[in-house]
């Protein structure tokens, strides 16, 4: 039997409960998962602020926490945390190890997946009604290719303590330990589908266990405040158990596995990977113990021919400013800020204007779902928020002050600014044919 | 029959990809599911959020697992990395189906006081 741990699943995931993982999991392997659509974006913009930047903010801190324990147990990271920048992310893996006087550690780097110099301004995204990139109408900044099994089980293979990639597939990320563990062929789709199952089940961390999951009163969750980590005991047929450890908070139910199982999946008999076209459409699941699910009857299909691909754009900046009224009519004082913030920022700035998009929310009112619902009646807790995408920078700068401007001359009562100015980056998704894109690692040892 | 709320009878998760949105919704009790299934179709959702979803709505049925999957297209906004609004993943999503209404006949459904 192989167990994975899972140990972040996103960008900004815990640590402490990763830390546990590694101390008591007694894992054959422990995966970081930190790379989407939007951290992805956001490291290409680190990474072009600074080269020695674009990997994971966190990997530093996370090598710290586990690397000893994980040597100690004889446990294996894999983490996609390079993002954008791979070998930089390995150099400091490498340089954590020696710090924990971990000589001899081996780091094998996989990269291969920014394709940036393949697509073209013809490249049409699928995303987005096959526009090209030319049409876009911002300045085309990078490309990366998911890659999967085939990029990941040469570093496997290689013996690497820590196998560090940037955007590979999150499923195959634990499909490549189990397929290197049980020798599956890479066109053995069945199999495939069934570790891709795994993989998917797990690549969101705690969204199994209990996270994103709790609803008081209908859904409730134990110590949610320490909820653990899943972890998955795979067999050789790719059947799984999905777990967590005793003394960790959170819980293992059919129904938060349920709610993982389609998590982010479209039609549950095709969900497409670079590795296989996986069927989830007839998953049974069966509670086996206190927090243990058996995972079984997932399929899998011949893999696509083209790797999906996501383009990243220049988005200028995002402008984000907020001022609040509360207490007896917050809701009109609050609706006239609006009113004078629409008046004067469609004066200063160009509401609507070519090239910036800008929007007003009452939070309080209906924020979240404005869009589908419009505004809600009346509240005592009443915030603006104006939110703007732009390439000018000084009609940012205008819009956080025209907000702030509203303490002395707007209503009564407002308080509570803050505002912010970020780079931002668009993406959008293409194809590329498979054979266009050449994986390769490179090992490095401390 | 009697109207409850989704949220009294089902559970649901958000997700996103691009500029599409899915929400998985299970019933707690199976025995809820034909109604909902029957009630809670694809035409349902894609006319209770005109001005939010944009494009087409498919449903995916999972009958053994007492499940629905719908696929939103052209529903979040523009996107994670586009949209201006607060929640650009859309994760709040599951909730605004949950708020939609279902016939339940009087002995099925919640026990709270109607």
């Amino acid at each position: 039997m192989l167990r994975i741990g899972c140990g972040a699943g996103f960008s900004s995931d815990r640590l402490g409960p990763a830390i546990d993982l590694a101390e008591k999991g007694r894992l054959d392997y422990l995966v970081f998962e930190t790379c989407a659509e939007r951290t992805l974006a956001f490291a290409h913009r680190d990474r072009k602020l600074d080269p020695k930047r674009g990997y994971n903010p966190q990997l530093r801190a996370r090598m710290r926490g586990v690397l000893k324990a994980c040597k100690r147990n004889g446990t294996r990271i894999v983490t996609n945390m390079g993002v954008a920048n791979v070998p930089e992310a390995a150099r400091v893996v490498i340089e954590v190890a020696r710090e924990l006087g971990l000589k001899g550690l081996k780091v094998a780097a996989v990269m291969g997946d920014e394709v940036t110099d393949l697509l073209g301004p013809d490249t049409k995204l699928f995303d987005h009604h096959d526009k090209r990139i030319a049409e876009i109408g911002l300045p085309y900044t990078s490309a990366n290719a998911y890659l999967g099994l085939d990029a990941i089980l040469p570093a496997l293979e290689s013996g690497a303590d820590v196998i560090i990639t940037g955007r590979v597939a999150d499923p195959s990320l634990f499909l490549a330990p189990i397929a290197h563990k049980y020798g599956w062929r890479n066109d053995d789709w069945q199999a495939l589908g069934r570790g891709t199952l795994v993989g998917h089940l797990m690549e969101c961390g705690m969204q199994i266990t209990g996270g994103y999951y709790a609803d008081p009163g209908r859904k409730d969750v134990p110590r949610l405040a320490d909820c653990g980590y899943p972890i998955a005991e795979v067999t050789a047929d790719g059947g799984c158990v999905i777990t967590k450890l005793a003394d960790a908070g959170g819980m293992v139910t059919s129904r938060t596995v349920k709610e993982q199982l389609l998590y982010e999946v479209h039609d549950p008999a095709r969900y497409l990977t670079p590795d296989v076209t996986a069927d989830f459409s007839k998953v049974e699941l069966a509670e086996d113990g206190r927090d243990r699910v058996r995972v079984g009857k997932a399929g899998g299909a011949r893999r696509p021919d083209t790797l999906k691909v996501t383009v990243g754009f220049d988005g200028g900046f995002l402008a984000e400013a907020g001022v609040s009224y509360a207490g007896p009519n917050a809701t009109a004082r609050a609706k006239l800020a609006a009113d004078i913030l629409s008046e004067r920022l469609g004066r200063e700035v160009g509401i609507g204007g070519a090239g910036t998009a800008i929007r007003i929310d009452q939070i309080g009112l209906n924020a979240l779902h404005a869009t589908a619902h419009g505004p809600r009646q009346a509240a005592e807790d009443v915030r603006i928020r104006v939110a703007m995408r732009t390439a000018d920078r000084a009609a940012c700068e205008t819009m956080l002050w025209e907000v702030e401007s509203l303490l002395c001359c707007g209503p009564a009562g407002g308080g509570g600014y803050r505002g912010q100015i970020t780079p931002s980056v668009v993406t959008h998704s293409a194809l590329l044919e498979r054979e266009r894109v050449t994986p390769r690692v490179e090992v490095l040892v401390a | 029959m009697r109207k409850v709320k989704l949220h009294d009878i089902a559970h649901a998760r958000a997700g996103d990809k691009g500029n599409t949105s899915n929400v998985s919704v299970w019933v707690y009790d199976p025995g809820d599911y034909p109604l909902v299934k029957a009630q809670l179709t694809a035409d349902r959702v894609k006319q209770a959020f005109p001005n939010l979803v944009k494009g087409p709505v498919r449903r995916y049925e999972m009958d053994q697992l007492h499940g629905l999957n719908f696929v939103m297209e052209d529903a979040l906004e523009g996107g994670v990395n586009t949209s201006l609004g607060l929640d650009s993943h859309g994760k709040s999503w599951s909730f605004l189906l949950l708020e939609l209404d279902v016939e339940v006949p009087e002995n099925r459904g919640p026990a709270a006081a109607t």
